[in-house]
């Protein structure tokens, strides 16, 4: 664990790329490959399997702490993380656990049929025997909010230092469902891969922005001059559901979301098509619910993603089918390598052959011949349900992570409301102790009614300011919220709006953020409900 | 008819009616005492001062020509009856507790104050009375700092690694206190200590105050930047990311401050290092100084004081949130504009606008 919490220690001691990496690489060179492998998957996101649940381990921590409970939760607010803030509260401790990683994460896992007291016991003794940054990252192993401000990115290109192997490949080989108990590490540092799981995914490929801040819009003209001739391109409708992966493998099927959750149970209605798919084919698409053969808008998937069990209802309700936009794995092979053009032929010649087309669908190309027409065409984007434009170059391969160069969305502008301030709540992280959380209202008659939340789209020196503000214009607090002087009016964006039986105002709104602060404005003239209903569009 | 109370707090700032005097006003008045030189406490304005003699040459390098008094801890001064005298806060050179005593009944300002000796500034003393007027900036229980030799030892291995490692070394703490704290702490045997020019012009201050710091290279035009570059910078919070900063890339910059012992504050902050090091009292020592005074009440100025009043209540204290004359809790735990950025080569009398006395905004405020 020493080397563990220093690992942590030494990550936070540095804001430069080259010398993270170097932090990483001197853990990967002095700890057990066991250890390598959990530091892994916890950096990639896989975390053990919570043992205690956290209410507990925080009633405990304020035991061990002795300070009353309420100090305890107005504490968390200032730290803004539950595991530093357990640290932060304890008594200063000199110990020093010799224990590996490996085998504290053995102990956690061997919690699974220990009684409360049991669980009780070992947490006391486990903070007893461990300095401050040790308690630190164990409360991050025990909580299981593992956010450690080093993107998955660095661990890839400090394991590729160390190995001589691409990161693209490394990249795909921590990819999908692996244990840190039975991955070895020199699996995963084989010249040659053999250790391929069935289940795995290919990395995703993710666009480039063409636009990005919302405030200045690219032209066509622009497009042009930045992307060259139309005809080395293909244009499709964005979409806006589920990003997923599909796998059908040695007679098995997986659906893996963008976010690496393994999601195959959640669309039954896709498991006809893809067990009627040739063994050994991968395809990435969008998931969406439709409704008499058009895609509905997010919101209608929204209300079954968050589902354990899918109801009848739900399933008539929101049934779904995928959009397909690319074939990563053709007959066993991995086609990556071929070009957007070519892998656009099989695609086609997959759809082509499905006994499930309502089900199975292609993304449609978009025929244009100029910049200017495609422009056109992108202005019905918010009538087809579709966020704006993708473009892909014809001869690229496809690609690991976010890249520029040759896979475009061209989005839309969002829609835009001003808005007043009149919640706000601390943020979390770097943002601790700030008020960074705002609730903006409109008014409906001569009162203001809440209708949507937004974290980002300030800039520091603008958080800073307004937080200073909320500081001193705080009417009410209820907990850690504070009921603000309705002064303040910012424009939030949005994607798309619907209706909303859970909300207040009635409404729901897709990504709201803020676009800018509008000093000019005073709270009289932000916009009404009556006008963000009109955008309802009925 | 109920009594008035000694001191009161007003749209001004702390006000003795019967002395006819304020402490660490913020609007001009005719009669202020100083608790210490920080801009948010000494402000420019007032007819006369009262201060330590410690801060008399900082106070007239930041406020020009004033109407300066000085004293010494424990000497007193009458003002229509009123006795006032000074007693160490510790906070930095020349910080002042202010005892104000009337037929018997006693309050004391606190100011800033820190109950660890750092060495430098005169140590923090309890002293009895009936009302204590407290700060409470670090006023959380996460806020419990280590002894600072422990710091100082970190600052120092970081400074030899960076030699090691050919980088430059800046380190940021603000101009009167924070900065000659680290000068006297920093192992003259890894190299010299540079300081930016408005840090010096308070080492001066101080030197002319008859302060005996260790010796300090002013960073000019003429400057060598491959000499200056091998010993270590002492720079002011306004000076992070200036161009005047980066001349000596690549460097390895590190902010002290008591904010640094959140790691989500120091990552706002983007420094290469936070080393938590603060001039303010941690939690353990609030609570031990407030009951060192044998108070009947206390009542909290500025930094967590929703908090820390409910806890002190609860551990049978009378403790009061002073809500109207300072803004209520954690007035300065964001980071405002600090002071330091209001702190040009001479004191820019414009600038004083109103803010609340709002604690430390010189130090503790960090880098917007």
């Amino acid at each position: 664990m020493k080397a563990f919490a220093q690992l942590f220690l030494s990550l936070d001691e540095t804001n430069k790329t080259n010398e993270k990496v170097k932090v990483l690489k001197d853990y990967f060179n002095t700890v057990p490959d066991t250890d390598k492998m959990h530091m892994l998957a916890l950096f990639t996101g896989r975390r053990p399997k919570r043992q205690i649940n956290s209410t507990l381990v925080r009633n405990w921590a304020i035991e061990a702490s002795h300070i009353p409970a309420w100090l305890f939760e107005e504490s968390y607010h200032v730290v803004g993380d539950l595991a530093e803030t357990m640290a932060l509260l304890m008594p200063q401790s000199n110990a020093s656990s010799s224990k590996t990683l490996t085998e504290w994460i053995a102990e956690i896992n061997a919690l699974n049929d220990k009684t409360e007291e049991e669980k009780k016991e070992w947490l006391m003794e486990s903070w007893a025997m461990l300095d401050n940054q040790e308690r630190f990252v164990f409360n991050k192993l025990l909580t299981g909010s593992f956010r450690v401000g080093v993107s998955q990115n660095l661990v890839i290109k400090a394991l590729a230092d160390i190995s001589g192997l691409e990161p693209a490949v490394l990249t795909h080989r921590v990819m999908g469902s692996w244990l840190p108990e039975t991955y070895q590490f020199s699996q995963l540092m084989e010249e040659q891969d053999a250790a391929a799981n069935i289940s795995r995914p290919y990395p995703f490929f993710l666009a480039y922005p063409i636009q990005e801040t919302s405030e200045k819009q690219k032209t066509p003209a622009e497009v042009g001059i930045a992307l060259g001739d139309a005809a080395d391109w293909q244009a499709e409708w964005k979409w806006d559901g589920i990003r997923a992966q599909m796998i059908k493998r040695g007679a098995e099927i997986f659906i893996w979301s963008r976010g690496e959750d393994l999601a195959t149970e959640k669309f039954p209605e896709l498991h006809p098509f893809l067990n009627g798919l040739p063994d050994g084919t991968v395809i990435d698409g969008e998931i969406l619910s439709f409704q008499n053969g058009l895609p509905m808008p997010f919101n209608v998937l929204q209300t079954r993603i968050g589902r354990k069990n899918l109801s009848k209802k739900i399933l008539e309700e929101s049934p779904v089918a995928v959009i397909a936009y690319d074939c990563l794995e053709y007959k066993g092979e991995d086609i990556r390598y071929k070009t957007q053009a070519e892998r656009r032929e099989i695609l086609e010649h997959l759809q082509a052959e499905t006994q499930y087309p309502e089900i199975f669908r292609i993304s449609a190309l978009i025929g244009f011949e100029t910049w200017e027409q495609l422009g056109s065409i992108r202005e019905q984007s918010r009538a087809m349900i579709a966020e704006g434009i993708m473009l892909k170059r014809k001869s690229a391969a496809y690609q690991v992570g976010r890249k520029r160069g040759d896979w475009w969305k061209w989005k839309i502008d969002p829609l835009s409301v001003d808005a007043v301030m009149i919640y706000a709540q601390k943020g979390h992280g770097r943002r601790a102790d700030l008020y960074t959380d705002y609730t903006f209202a409109v008014w409906d008659g001569d009162k203001l009614v809440p209708f949507a939340k937004a974290y980002s789209g300030l800039t520091d020196a603008e958080i800073n300011k307004v937080d200073y503000f909320i500081k001193r214009n705080t009417i009410e607090k209820f907990g850690p919220v504070r009921t603000v002087k309705p002064e303040l009016v910012f424009e939030i964006g949005f994607e798309g709006i619907n209706k909303s039986t859970r909300h207040k105002s009635g409404i729901a709104l897709r990504f709201p953020r803020i676009l800018r602060w509008r000093h000019d404005k005073p709270k009289e003239e932000a916009d009404t409900l009556e006008s963000l209903k009109a955008l309802l569009g009925e | 008819m109920a009594k008035k109370p000694l001191l009161e707090f007003t749209d001004r700032g702390i006000y003795c009616a019967q002395g006819k005097f304020y402490i660490d006003p913020w609007k001009p008045v005719d009669d202020a005492v100083i608790t210490h030189a920080h801009a948010d406490h000494a402000y420019w304005g007032h007819k006369h001062y009262l201060a330590h003699h410690l801060s008399r040459e900082v106070l007239l390098y930041r406020l020009g020509e004033i109407n300066l008094q000085t004293v010494e801890y424990g000497e007193t001064v009458l003002k229509n009856g009123v006795s006032i005298s000074l007693y160490p806060a510790g906070h930095v050179i020349g910080s002042a507790q202010i005892r104000v005593e009337y037929k018997g009944e006693v309050w004391v300002v606190s100011g800033d104050y820190k109950v660890e000796n750092d060495g430098i500034s005169t140590p923090f003393e309890p002293v009895k009375c009936h009302h204590f007027i407290s700060e409470c900036t670090f006023g959380m229980p996460v806020y419990q700092w280590k002894p600072q030799v422990q710091t100082f030892n970190e600052i120092n291995s970081w400074w030899r690694n960076n030699i090691d490692n050919g980088l430059a070394t800046v380190i940021v703490g603000y101009s009167l206190g924070k900065a000659q704290r680290i000068l006297q702490n920093l192992d003259l045997f890894n190299g010299k200590v540079y300081t930016h020019g408005v840090i010096e012009n308070t080492n001066e201050a101080l030197r002319r105050n008859g302060v005996l710091l260790n010796p300090t290279e002013r960073i000019t035009q003429e400057s060598s930047k491959e000499e200056v570059r091998k010993g270590i910078i002492i720079a002011p919070p306004s000076s992070v990311g200036t161009p005047w900063m980066r001349k000596f890339q690549p460097y390895s910059f590190g902010y002290c401050s008591g904010w640094m012992a959140i790691r989500g504050a120091k990552r706002r902050r983007a420094a290469d290092r936070g080393f938590v090091l603060s001039d303010h009292a941690d939690w353990d020592g609030l609570i031990s100084a407030i009951d060192a005074t044998g108070c009947e009440c206390v009542y909290l100025t500025h930094g967590y004081t929703a908090t820390f009043s409910r806890y002190l209540s609860e551990i049978g204290f009378n403790a009061r949130e002073v809500h109207t004359l300072y803004g209520g809790e954690e007035e300065d735990t964001s980071p405002q504009p600090s002071s330091e950025e209001r702190e040009p080569e001479t004191y820019d009398k414009s600038s004083s606008e109103v803010s609340p006395l709002g604690g430390d905004l010189e130090g503790e405020g960090g880098i917007s």
